[in-house]
């Protein structure tokens, strides 16, 4: 875009231009200043997402409401139900019969079963002592925390009963487990870096693509032609303004989600700000880009909504894994600048200054602004000849 | 009489202005299926290709026997054989594996002494919650070598063998409650705003006035706005239905028309959002970003991506007032569970309920304005 400015003629000096930048900016800050929906969205929507993914969102399951069948109450039984009640994660209801837990599961008011048949003591002294678990399907990651949750609470019980036998009942492999980065397995702790994703690509692309398709669609950007202002900086003049308030969100969240929820910021704050403002100008080029092909409010609001927004939720990375899709789709997430801000910000906020992560994933989103700005530029252009 | 006739030719009005531009024609049409297809198969928390390496200190036969479990459960993919320790931090800072497994050089000979055997498991905790389930699949993995290495060294099976079952989705298959889902996700972020941005459109491009000078009674156009979303809208659904049905091959246990029942109130009631979004929204801006800030909160609250049970009180009491939640549930409960009309009922009348509110809230919106 530089570039851009230097090589046209020299007519009118640097200074001047610099004074049309600035006086587009100010007509363009007064335009975000007076109207609302626009400061609502860049900032008021991210304190509003942070607090809710913050106090609200969750993928660890507590309280799952459970029913505990005992057909016969005798003491190993009631060790047990002790192991449910105790551990945090449940909310038994305890029940004498099979076919009153079916009920409680069919008017949706246990999530699962656990079921100790009546001759559970007996069969217990000849080792082969079955639990019955069973867990509604429908949401099958939550069910598959709560198979877990449940075997970890057997397990516990078994622990302490076979705590006198010097055999550990868990059998001869133990696996030890680390969660590097997140030790306490906190899903704040990439729930908030995916948010300030979002809220980039919210104020990046889905508002400047809106705002340039009013400008297209009322004319009024051929009318900014036709003044002495050149391309180059009509595109500042008009970007700029979301560039701030997309950097004020993210301060907004980072430092939310750094005080208030404790999400540790590992790397350092400078390289942080770079990317995002890399990923900001990417964003930025994109709702242009979209904004000068569709020039109508209509179209580019829906094409923003599912060429930038809604990928950055299903194919970035930020909450489902993408090793896991099939390639044809995985394919569509490599021109996403989402997947590559996703894996930065989880690295800086949690790992640290990893160069091996940071170096590759930021070429990739300058080669995609170079792209974008390039063909922005020489579209703009094009419509006006 | 007259009323019906003038609301179908502003019915038909609109459907032609939609349809007509082919713009406007593949934005409303292609980007449902398109959507359903690659976001049904990105939204899944099942994982079938963890990348994970190695570092056996043991390089025993029980340890091989161990990993070449680990290798044939087709979940996990060994990309290397680490010879040093150092090595294990640089494969999960770069991100080339998201688990490494070590291996004690004693493995073998604490198993032959009846265990315990120690392995550690260091797992990329970025995103937490693909960690823990790749910790979970290494964890059943590991209760099947336990169960054949004792069945094969003649010591005794652990006295009690949890059995588990899943009802509904034997297979636990998140794809199996995901997509499903997006079938309310997709139509109630569609429904938003295309209700909200064709009122604004004509608002802004001043036709609306026109609309009004016209015999029409306020009632009518929002009438004749609010039915060609709808019509849209139930295109879109099925669309998306039947790729959950023949693409995707998810069982569809319930009847089709409690299905459309619950998903007409439904858009209905998103129809009256987007309206009620439209009556406060000055411009075609603000309309987008008016159902933006709508459709977020929606989203969030809707119990697809985390759910509703793990939030708080508060917030749960707070989701009742959410058409999408609702939706969801219906979607579930007649496509997985199979469920009856008296099955989805609990679900049916708050949705009805939020309908009324929201198009006699916008109706009365608009006939404010007009005086």
């Amino acid at each position: 875009m530089e570039s851009q400015l230097t090589n046209k003629p020299a007519h009118d000096s640097q200074k001047m231009s610099a004074r049309r930048i600035r006086a587009l900016l100010r007509k363009e800050m007064l335009q975000v200043i007076r109207d609302p929906s626009s400061i609502a969205i860049a900032l008021i929507l991210p304190i509003f997402l942070i607090l809710l993914f913050g106090y609200g969102l969750s993928l660890d399951p507590k309280d799952v409401p459970l029913a505990l069948v005992l057909e016969k109450p005798t003491p190993v039984s009631a060790e047990v139900a002790g192991a449910f009640r105790l551990s945090s994660y449940f909310r038994v209801t305890t029940v004498t019969s099979m076919q009153r837990a079916v009920d409680l599961m069919q008017e949706g008011r246990v999530d699962g079963i656990v079921r100790l048949a009546e001759d559970f003591d007996r069969r217990l002294s000849f080792g082969d002592a079955p639990i019955q678990v069973i867990v509604l399907g429908v949401d099958a990651n939550r069910a598959r925390i709560i198979q877990s949750y449940a075997q970890g609470a057997i397990g516990q019980w078994l622990g302490q009963r076979n705590a006198d036998r010097s055999e550990v009942s868990a059998g001869p492999v133990v696996i030890q487990s680390r969660m590097w980065f997140n030790e306490a397995f906190d899903s704040r702790y990439f729930l908030v870096p995916g948010l300030i994703v979002l809220i980039m690509t919210l104020t990046g692309a889905l508002l400047t693509a809106m705002v340039m398709a009013r400008e297209w669609e009322r004319g009024t950007l051929e009318a900014l032609f036709v003044t002495p202002v050149r391309t180059g900086e009509i595109l500042i003049g008009k970007t700029l303004p979301y560039f701030l308030l997309g950097m004020a969100g993210l301060l907004l969240t980072a430092s939310t989600g750094r005080f208030l929820f404790h999400v540790p910021l590992r790397g350092s704050l400078l390289i942080l700000t770079a990317v995002s403002a890399l990923y900001l100008f990417v964003a930025l080029g994109f709702g242009l880009l979209i904004s000068t092909i569709t020039r109508s409010q209509f179209v580019a609001g829906q094409v923003a909504l599912i060429a930038t927004f809604l990928p950055a939720v299903f194919l970035s990375g930020f909450i489902f894994d993408l090793a896991s899709v099939p390639k044809a789709v995985r394919l569509i997430s490599y021109v996403l600048p989402a997947r590559y801000y996703v894996s930065l910000l989880q690295t800086i906020f949690l790992a640290g200054n990893i160069w091996s992560i940071i170096i590759p994933n930021c070429a990739a989103m300058l080669v995609m602004f170079m792209i974008v700005f390039g063909v922005t530029l020489r579209k703009t252009k094009k419509r006006l000849l | 009489m007259d009323s019906l006739r003038r609301i179908v030719a502003l019915i038909w009005k609109e459907l032609l202005a939609i349809l007509k531009d082919p713009r406007s024609r593949f934005v409303v049409l292609v980007p449902p299926l398109l959507q359903g297809l690659i976001f049904g198969y990105a939204a899944t928390y099942d994982l079938n290709s963890v990348r994970y390496a190695v570092y056996d200190q043991d390089k025993s036969s029980a340890s091989r026997q161990f990993l070449a479990m680990i290798d044939g459960s087709g979940t996990f993919l060994r990309i290397a054989n680490l010879r040093d320790q150092k090595d294990i931090a640089s494969i999960i800072d770069g991100k080339d594996a998201i688990l490494v497994i070590q291996i004690g050089a004693d493995f073998e000979r604490r198993l032959l002494a009846g265990g315990p055997a120690d392995v550690q498991v260091i797992a990329d905790g970025r995103n937490s919650n693909t960690a823990g389930t790749a910790l979970n699949y290494i964890g059943t993995i590991t209760e099947t070598f336990n169960a054949q290495w004792k069945g094969s060294n003649g010591q005794p099976p652990p006295s009690v063998q949890p059995a588990s079952r899943a009802w509904y989705n034997p297979n636990l298959e998140t794809r199996w409650f995901m997509i499903p889902g997006l079938i309310g996700m997709l139509t109630l972020v569609q429904m938003i705003v295309i209700t909200a941005m064709s009122v604004a459109r004509e608002r802004e491009q001043g036709t609306f006035d026109q609309l009004l000078v016209t015999p029409f009674r306020p009632i009518e156009i929002m009438i004749g706005k609010s039915v060609p979303s709808v019509l849209i809208g139930l295109v879109q659904m099925t669309m998306v239905l039947a790729l959950a049905i023949f693409w995707f091959k998810i069982p569809f246990q319930g009847a089709l028309s409690n299905l459309y029942l619950g998903v007409l109130l439904f858009l209905v009631a998103a129809v009256g959002i987007g309206l009620m979004v439209s009556s406060v929204a000055a411009t075609m801006q603000q309309a987008l970003l008016g159902s933006f800030l709508t459709i977020m909160p929606f989203a969030m609250l809707s119990g697809l991506n985390t759910p509703i049970s793990n939030m708080p009180k508060e917030i749960q009491y707070l989701t009742l007032l959410n058409p999408l939640r609702y939706a969801i549930t219906i979607v579930h409960k007649v496509f997985l569970e199979g469920a009856s009309l008296r099955g989805i009922f609990p679900e049916l009348w708050p949705i009805a309920l939020i309908a009324v509110f929201t198009l006699s809230f916008a109706v009365w919106m608009f006939q404010r304005r007009l005086t």
